[in-house]
């Protein structure tokens, strides 16, 4: 479970978060939406320590992660990141790149990590593409293979930050269809999106934000149906 | 015209023998200044004291003659600790590694600095080490992002290594200056060790692109 406590950030004099209150359940599925700058990625980012907060405590499974650096070195192979661009090793092959971690954070050998990641490459449908280079990849294949890369350590905790927001219309389906099964899985998956017809289909809670604060957060079907702040109305309507 | 190859012909061996010496001060400055300048680069892509500290090292490095750094260091060194006397090829040794790892360094931090900090997150994320980070993710793409920049800075070295004939050092440039002292001739064994540079550098830049080749994952 994830507590998120009072937490403010700020970049020099600009304002990111204030106040940020939220509790992320063992094993659900989130999404995080809003609009351009409202703060849902540097949130997310709080959540594996890429941004630290300004103000506030994170507690992953009793855990603050804000105050105990080393801890979260510990936890970090337990929360995986899908990020927007991708965030390929550039120099290494797809195989390679899932195969990475698994050798030097899980210390599992050559064989066995290549065994892993086959298998999680198979499961996105890139384990035709073992030997290619990032570059030679298509954007819905690149981001496959760094959910595949994510998923081989077996997190129990999955970040995805505007997951498909690089991507053509037609390797979105195909990036949000490996999103999907990712999410029926035993893990809690955080899922920070424009996409609202996903968030609506995979999500069990919609977490609003707008201007670095959380506006509004329910079960999807309630959000959807009966959405209380007017921020939100006015969202949706744009969106929708 | 008075030319005469043939004169130097009994010399030929003696010369051929400062290829190694050159190669010698060339390989050490190449290797200690790569592993100094990757060092110096980690610490200069960061702002702090010490990155100060060694940003005025290196600025001095660049910023004087090489030949002026020598002379300084092997002459300059025995009235500082007095009585110590270092060997040529060692101050050779010394002052090639450090006045190439200061080149380098502003050679592989701009490489350092031209990744893209994403995959560096990734790794983050992914749990691992500060250490690992570097060694496998930030040096080997540095290195080969920048690898034209490195050769061009060995072939440079390579070429700079006759600087020290200065203190003695017996290369190849030291060699040419003892037989044409003997002959009484110049251009024969001038021609002879350019011809040698010119090779030298020719099979060092032919493994370089050889190597860019290899490393290239843009084509494959």
């Amino acid at each position: 479970m994830i507590t998120v406590n009072h937490v403010y950030k700020s970049f020099d004099q600009l304002s990111v978060l204030e106040d940020i209150n939220v509790t992320f359940k063992d094993h659900k599925t989130y999404a995080i939406i809003g609009s351009s700058g409202s703060g849902k990625s540097t949130l997310l980012r709080m959540l594996n320590g890429l941004e630290v907060p300004t103000k506030g405590t994170i507690d992953i499974d009793g855990v603050d992660i804000v105050k105990h650096h080393k801890q979260l070195e510990k936890l970090r192979p337990e929360i995986g990141m899908v990020f927007q661009s991708f965030n390929l090793f550039e120099h290494k092959t797809a195989l390679e790149n899932v195969m990475f971690a698994l050798v030097k954070v899980k210390k599992m050998s050559e064989n066995q990590a290549k065994e892993i990641a086959i298998s999680k490459l198979k499961e996105v449908g890139c384990d035709h593409r073992l030997d290619h280079y990032p570059h030679t990849l298509s954007g819905g294949e690149k981001q496959r293979v760094a959910i595949a890369r994510a998923l081989a350590m077996s997190p129990s905790i999955l970040l995805f930050d505007e997951p498909t927001s690089a991507l053509d219309p037609e390797m979105t389906v195909e990036v949000l269809n490996v999103i999907k099964q990712v999410t029926k899985k035993k893990l809690t998956s955080i899922l920070v999106t424009h996409e609202m017809n996903f968030a609506k289909e995979v999500a069990d809670v919609i977490v609003y934000m707008d201007k670095g604060q959380i506006i509004e957060v329910a079960d999807t079907t309630t959000f959807f149906t009966n959405t209380q702040s007017e921020r939100a109305i006015q969202f949706l309507n744009n969106m929708l | 015209m008075n030319i005469d190859f043939s004169t130097i012909v009994p010399y030929i061996p003696y010369i051929f023998q400062g290829i190694f010496v050159t190669l010698q001060i060339a390989s050490v400055g190449a290797l200690f200044g790569t592993i100094l300048g990757l060092g110096l680069s980690f610490i200069t892509s960061k702002e702090n004291i010490f990155s100060k500290i060694f940003r005025f090292i290196i600025d001095f490095f660049r910023g004087t003659p090489l030949l002026f750094q020598l002379a300084l260091f092997h002459y300059g060194i025995s009235q500082i600790v007095s009585g110590f006397v270092p060997n040529v090829l060692t101050s050779a040794f010394i002052i090639f590694s450090l006045n190439s790892a200061a080149y380098l360094s502003e050679v592989l931090r701009a490489g350092i600095q031209s990744i893209d900090k994403g995959q560096i997150e990734a790794a983050v994320s992914l749990g691992v080490s500060k250490k690992d980070i570097a060694l496998f993710i930030v040096i080997p793409i540095a290195l080969k992002n920048v690898l034209p920049a490195i050769i061009n800075e060995f072939i440079t070295l390579t070429k700079e290594t006759s600087i020290a004939s200065f203190i003695g050092v017996s290369e190849l440039m030291r060699r040419y200056e003892i037989v044409s002292g003997t002959l009484f001739r110049t251009f024969e064994p001038l021609l002879l060790i350019g011809l040698v540079y010119y090779l030298m550098n020719k099979v060092l830049s032919l493994a370089g692109k050889y190597l860019e080749g290899k490393l290239s994952y843009d084509h494959r």
